[in-house]
């Protein structure tokens, strides 16, 4: 039990160390001008993944905004997320060429899949899965992004193929 | 260095690259290669030289709009005509290349053509092939040829010559050149080059910005994607062509995130343009001075818009104002300013080094040059293309694009994104400029082109755009983000059999509704997709409301699918594939649908060769 409690402290001591490392180079990185605003959200977004509720608020101590003037920013665009990520970002572009050649239906096959709607992460926190405007590779539509790889000319089977190849290779970063 | 020696020293070591005496290989490494496999090629060739001990030079390219081919490879090996290979995989690339290099042998059953000017017996010429014959390649001059990392190539190939000129003329004559050309903006609107530049150029101010507009939000559309990729230089050198006409010393690239190799790429191109004194304080000896940065959008459509971009670039939500004042009087930090899109940039570079003579030699009276197209969806050759202005829909989809796929009936092209309208096949004929696309109810836009066959609904691509356009709203505006979201409801009620026939009354008073009452382009053009659908395919609307049916088996509401006894020869097929084992039947006789297992997933349809599975 005290090994436990030790490492939870442990862990937690370290999580504190890397936030405080983030908001060190926020500080060095930026001045704090409104129009930083965006790349200060890009910049922690990169680095864990979603943005948390103390990052939107130190943001706006360093640009000396209101907090909701942050918040409002964050939710506006369709790039910020406010949840933590699973471990493999699926991305299903749902851009037109992709929408007439069944984006749609691969989109659906792999909700019911994964027992999720897009922008959810599976309980097991393995998947995420999102749709994306466009990724303007329309020429290969349908196309589906697996944690950075674009991969053209999709269809359902390759798609579910790809994603039981993750989960049986947990510790792969990407498939291609 | 001084501008003409670092010209000539590009020219001479492009000359070299031309007749080394070691083979090269060029491989098409673009997002669409990429996606396609070209990583996989690259490591295969690699791999190929290393194990044969063979000498050559791999160099990554960007694309050459050959898209539905990709992955793309050329080879040249000296004293042989070029060749280039496509729909590569890794097995392949290293037989090519092990023949090729190895035992002179082209493999001419995997080439596509022959590049340059010699021609390998038996292949045709790049310029011959169908999809190219028809195009001119201002914009995209270089993509594909010039490796877009190296501003020697650029150099080489007559870049930057346009603003050693542009600089030693007067700023208002380069204003006048550019309108003398006729060119007209490419990111869909059309407003004259020239003129805006004029309005920027003459509002007082001592800081003016100039933005580059690299937000390509419409789903369906990568051409300055591509060009930024295969060629930034040409981009990058418009900017401070225009920047030095309006008297701008400051710069913006509005750049979507989605596009990190475009970025990279810029990033690349702007520090060698720093190395060479083409940024900075003067410029090629002159006292013009440009500063250019980087902004990377966060996905929000209406970005586009160019006072809804240049409030993001300040910071925070970006939404659109009113105008007047207009960006040239009163733009970003209300400072004068000045955004032109991706494609208006690279054809200033060509205009300005080629003359605005040879530049409105292309086109039609009112729409000089070319313009690029993305040509994707439901066609064969998909890719990226460049024709000149006034060319009819139907050449492109037909000759360029090789008509429809797998046999099926072509039924509309839909151009312009979610702000444009379908095309019905009957009005192929239509000339391809501002003033005809408009007038046919669509837009220019900025150049998607996806292509829509029988299987296509025409009501439930509205509803898809209305779905976009809804989302993107950005809430500004009362009868934009309440109207779209009135419009999709009632799309979905007709898709899924909920649709009355007093329906489209009211979407063609909530069309007129929105178009007017909004303030920016979003909510302005939204109803397109309704309007034209509704204005070219009433029938389906009309199925879909009164007999309950989407004769194109989309609506999974609206249809079920049935197999044809007479057409059926029991293969099997259907039945092996279906995920819910909803066909039944022995084998050599006709199979049927049990209606009540069926997902409607359209597996069946897709796989059976005889056409016997139907929608009905």
């Amino acid at each position: 039990m005290s090994e436990e409690k030790a490492l939870a402290q442990k862990r937690e001591r370290e999580e504190h160390q890397e936030k405080e490392v983030l908001y060190q180079q926020l500080a060095e990185r930026f001045q704090g001008k409104p129009e930083e605003v965006i790349p200060m959200l890009q910049f922690v977004q990169k680095a864990l993944g979603y943005l948390t509720e103390e990052a939107l608020l130190h943001i706006a101590r360093l640009t000396r905004l209101p907090a909701a003037k942050i918040f409002g920013t964050a939710t506006f665009y369709a790039q910020f997320r406010l949840q933590p990520i699973g471990k493999n970002m699926i991305k299903v572009c749902r851009g037109t060429a992709c929408h007439v050649k069944g984006s749609d239906r691969i989109l659906k096959d792999l909700e019911e899949h994964l027992q999720l709607v897009a922008g959810q992460t599976s309980s097991d926190g393995l998947f995420t899965l999102e749709t994306v405007a466009c990724f303007g590779s329309c020429a290969l539509a349908p196309v589906m992004v697996v944690n950075d790889s674009v991969h053209g000319n999709t269809d359902r089977s390759k798609a579910l193929k790809m994603i039981e190849a993750l989960r049986t290779k947990p510790d792969a970063s990407d498939s291609a | 260095m001084d501008f003409q020696t670092l010209k000539d020293q590009a020219e001479k070591e492009w000359a070299s690259l031309q007749h080394l005496s070691i083979p090269v290989i060029q491989i098409g490494m673009g997002t669409c290669g990429l996606a396609a496999g070209a990583e996989a090629v690259y490591q295969a060739a690699r791999r190929t030289l290393s194990q044969r001990n063979l000498l050559a030079r791999i160099i990554p390219v960007g694309c050459i709009g050959l898209c539905y081919l990709e992955p793309l490879m050329t080879l040249r090996k000296p004293g042989k005509p070029t060749v280039l290979y496509g729909s590569l995989t890794a097995k392949r690339t290293e037989e090519i290349i092990s023949a090729f290099l190895g035992e002179d042998d082209p493999k001419p059953e995997w080439a596509v053509c022959s590049l340059g000017e010699e021609r390998w017996e038996g292949l045709p010429l790049f310029e011959e092939l169908p999809m190219i014959k028809p195009q001119v390649r201002i914009a995209l001059r270089n993509c594909g040829i010039i490796d877009p990392e190296d501003i020697m190539h650029y150099l080489a190939r007559g870049g930057y010559s346009g603003l050693q000129k542009a600089l030693q003329m007067t700023p208002a004559e380069v204003i006048a050149e550019i309108k003398r050309s006729g060119l007209r903006g490419r990111g869909g609107a059309g407003f004259p080059t020239g003129q805006k530049w004029e309005f920027a150029a003459k509002s007082p101010g001592t800081v003016k910005y100039f933005i580059c507009n690299a937000d390509e939000g419409d789903p369906g559309a990568f051409m300055d994607r591509s060009l930024l990729e295969g060629d930034p230089h040409a981009v990058l050198e418009g900017m401070l062509i225009g920047a030095y006409a309006i008297g701008s010393s400051q710069g913006y690239i509005y750049i979507r995130a989605e596009y990190p190799l475009a970025i990279k790429r810029l990033e690349t191109a702007i520090a060698q343009m720093r190395r060479f004194n083409l940024l900075g304080e003067h410029i090629l000896g002159t006292d013009f001075g440009f500063e250019v940065h980087i902004k990377e959008g966060a996905g929000a459509f209406v970005c586009g818009e160019e006072t809804a971009l240049m409030a993001s670039i300040a910071g925070g939500r970006g939404m659109p104002r009113p105008r007047p004042p207009f960006p040239a009087v009163k733009g970003l930090w209300d400072q004068p300013t000045n955004i032109n899109n991706v494609e208006t940039l690279a054809n200033v570079s060509a205009i300005l080094s080629r003359g605005a003579g040879w530049f409105a030699g292309y086109g039609t009276e009112k729409s000089k040059g070319t313009k690029t197209f993305s040509l994707a969806g439901k066609i064969r050759r998909t890719g990226l293309i460049e024709v000149p202005m006034g060319i009819p829909l139907g050449k492109i989809i037909n000759e360029i694009g090789g008509g429809v796929a797998k046999g099926k009936k072509i039924k509309a092209v839909q151009t312009g994104g979610p702000s444009g309208g379908c095309i019905p096949a009957e009005l192929f004929d239509l000339p391809v400029d501002y003033e005809s696309l408009t007038q046919a109810g669509s837009i220019m836009g900025s150049g998607g082109m996806v292509v829509m066959d029988e299987d296509t609904c025409m009501v439930d691509i509205p509803r898809y755009f209305l779905t976009f356009t809804a989302s993107e709203s950005c809430g500004k505006c009362l009868p934009c983000r309440l109207g779209t979201h009135q419009m999709l409801g009632i799309l979905n009620d007709i898709c899924s059999g909920q649709g009355v026939p007093e329906d489209l009354e009211t979407l063609k008073l909530l069309n007129e509704t929105v178009q007017k009452g909004s303030l920016c382009g979003l909510g302005q053009t939204a109803p397109n997709p309704v309007q034209t659908t509704l204005r070219y395919f009433y029938t389906e609307y009309e199925a879909h409301i009164l007999k309950k049916k989407c004769p194109s088996g989309v609506c999974k509401a609206l249809f079920h699918y049935a197999i044809d006894p007479e057409l059926c020869n029991g293969c099997g097929v259907c039945a092996r594939k279906c995920p819910v084992q909803a066909v039944v039947g022995h084998k050599k006789e006709p199979h049927r649908i049990e209606l009540e297992k069926c997902t409607k997933c359209g597996t069946c349809y897709e796989s059976c060769k005889f056409k016997a599975v139907q929608i009905c």
